[in-house]
């Protein structure tokens, strides 16, 4: 199935997807069973990255979540913040070599959480309500890996971001009661505002920008889904931002493809950090 | 890739195709021997290489050989766990040719055994093995594998797929491989359900075979190694 004939289907987006599944009545059960328990590990490591400000193994990163999380609402915006502390919570946890859900990959486990999870607590929906639009997240990411390696070794930051960051939109627009359409336009919008993001991690450790690009890409989604749920449309079909992504990914050479040698990672600084961590081990 | 794939693993940090990815082609290659391995080489390819400490995928790969999952809390800690076992590794970096850039080598041994794969992180977790000994192979963790090692004659693949036919379990992926014509081949079965151990009994015993073994599901539950 491609995400336009996604955005065709005539109803939830998540019930094209079960539908695809082909799956039994005892293996759909299974797999809203397995989908709830994911909501489950992805609340533990919220919890524990909003309760831990240990530093992780390079000391880089490790209080960021909570001191955003403690700090005074200054925006009087309190979506935004408990969303970027919920994507941090999780990508520090990640650093720290605690357990997470990736989603689609570890490095960008904080996008899809954040927003869904995060909203879900700003608007009190229950957890029983989040699992189709998970479900749903799922069927995008299986998509866009027909097209390219989800994995910032094979396409930049923008092939986990960007499929995360799409993934989230298309659940959180069907969370709010858009349709396939919408959900799949919303998935468009944030793919394609993703696209060139570069993998440049200091020293090669999924840090720094890690943490806080998760933070960024949680609200990106969630601006995403407000532009589909109010009828915005991507101009250019789904289908094709994925192939121009992936394209752009091709075109990426080594240095900016998570082997910490060009980017962000090839600044003085980084390059200071990395010779002094080198000294202490 | 299966959606519980794409929300998932459930995994210890930090990356998925260089931490849990990593563990799976460790668990894959720990499960083709029979029992646990004494001495382990590890030859690291491409970004493998260069990031493989900071990703945590030397931790990772002793893991998976110490039949360790990627959400095992112990991950952290396995070279600890490998010293208390008594498990030998070595960790080089290696060129290993036209292969995707998450790429490692690993040589097992034990009193018994020798064996060595290719593996490959191809993203979120998932991954390919691409070589088992001097073989070709594909096959990804994602269903029970089962590796049946013969002498290039005709009709062996029929026989394999004809035993599994009656006993009802279906093949959902195969290839096959030999190192030249007339000499040794191995294929690759991925299989729908775990067949009886008689079974795979019965495939050892059959003409030609000279080596088989079962390999797990590795990509959702807990498998035991023995």
């Amino acid at each position: 199935m491609t995400l336009n004939e996604l955005a065709n289907y005539n109803g939830k987006a998540s019930e094209k997807i079960i539908k695809e599944e082909c799956l039994s009545s005892e293996e759909t059960k299974q797999l809203f069973n397995n989908m709830k328990q994911r909501i489950v590990d992805m609340r533990n490591s919220i919890e524990r990255g909003l309760n831990s400000k240990q530093p992780s193994i390079t000391g880089m990163v490790g209080w960021n979540a909570q001191t955003l999380w403690e700090n005074e609402d200054k925006l009087a915006s309190p979506l935004l913040k408990r969303v970027q502390a919920y994507a941090m919570a999780v990508n520090e946890e990640n650093a720290r070599m605690g357990k997470i859900v990736a989603a689609p990959t570890a490095g960008s486990a904080g996008t899809l959480p954040a927003a869904l999870i995060g909203l879900a607590d700003h608007l009190k929906i229950r957890d029983e309500e989040l699992i189709a639009p998970l479900i749903l997240a799922a069927g995008i990411g299986q998509i866009i890996s027909k097209t390219m390696f989800i994995a910032g070794s094979s396409g930049g930051c923008q092939a986990e971001i960007g499929p995360s960051a799409a993934m989230a939109a298309a659940a959180v627009t069907e969370l709010l009661g858009g349709n396939a359409k919408q959900a799949v336009n919303a998935a468009a919008l944030a793919l394609s505002n993703t696209i060139g993001l570069v993998c440049d991690p200091v020293g090669g450790y999924v840090e720094v920008p890690c943490v806080t690009r998760n933070a960024f890409y949680s609200i990106h989604a969630i601006s995403s889904a407000q532009m589909a749920l109010a009828g915005l449309e991507s101009v250019i079909p789904a289908d094709e931002v994925v192939g121009a992504m992936a394209s752009v990914g091709r075109l990426l050479p080594p240095e900016l493809r998570e082997t910490g040698e060009g980017g962000i990672a090839d600044t003085a600084t980084a390059r200071m950090i990395v010779l002094k961590m080198a000294k202490k081990t | 890739m299966g959606l519980l794939d794409v929300i998932g693993p459930v995994m210890i940090g930090p990356s998925s195709s260089h931490t849990a990815g990593a563990c799976r082609i460790a668990l894959l290659a720990r499960a083709l021997l029979e029992h646990k391995p004494k001495k382990a080489n590890l030859e690291l390819h491409g970004s493998f290489a260069k990031t493989s400490k900071g990703h945590g995928t030397n931790l990772a790969l002793v893991a998976g050989l110490l039949a360790y999952y990627p959400d095992d809390e112990r991950l952290p800690k396995a070279f600890d766990y490998a010293q208390k076992e008594n498990l030998e590794y070595a960790f080089s970096i290696k060129d290993l040719g036209n292969v995707h850039p998450n790429s490692v080598k690993i040589s097992l041994e034990n009193d018994n055994e020798k064996i060595c794969l290719i593996g490959s992180s191809i993203g979120g977790g998932n991954i390919q093995i691409v070589k088992v000994n001097q073989f070709d192979a594909n096959f990804t963790g994602s269903y029970f594998s089962l590796l049946v090692e013969h002498e290039d004659q005709t009709g062996v693949i029929a026989k394999i797929a004809r035993v599994l036919a009656d006993n009802y379990i279906n093949i959902a992926t195969l290839y096959s491989a030999r190192n030249k014509r007339g000499g040794k081949a191995l294929m690759s079965l991925e299989i729908d359900k775990k067949p009886d151990s008689y079974i795979l009994d019965y495939i050892s015993h059959l003409p030609y075979i000279t080596w088989s073994r079962m390999l797990p599901e590795i990509m959702t539950g807990q498998n035991d190694f023995k």
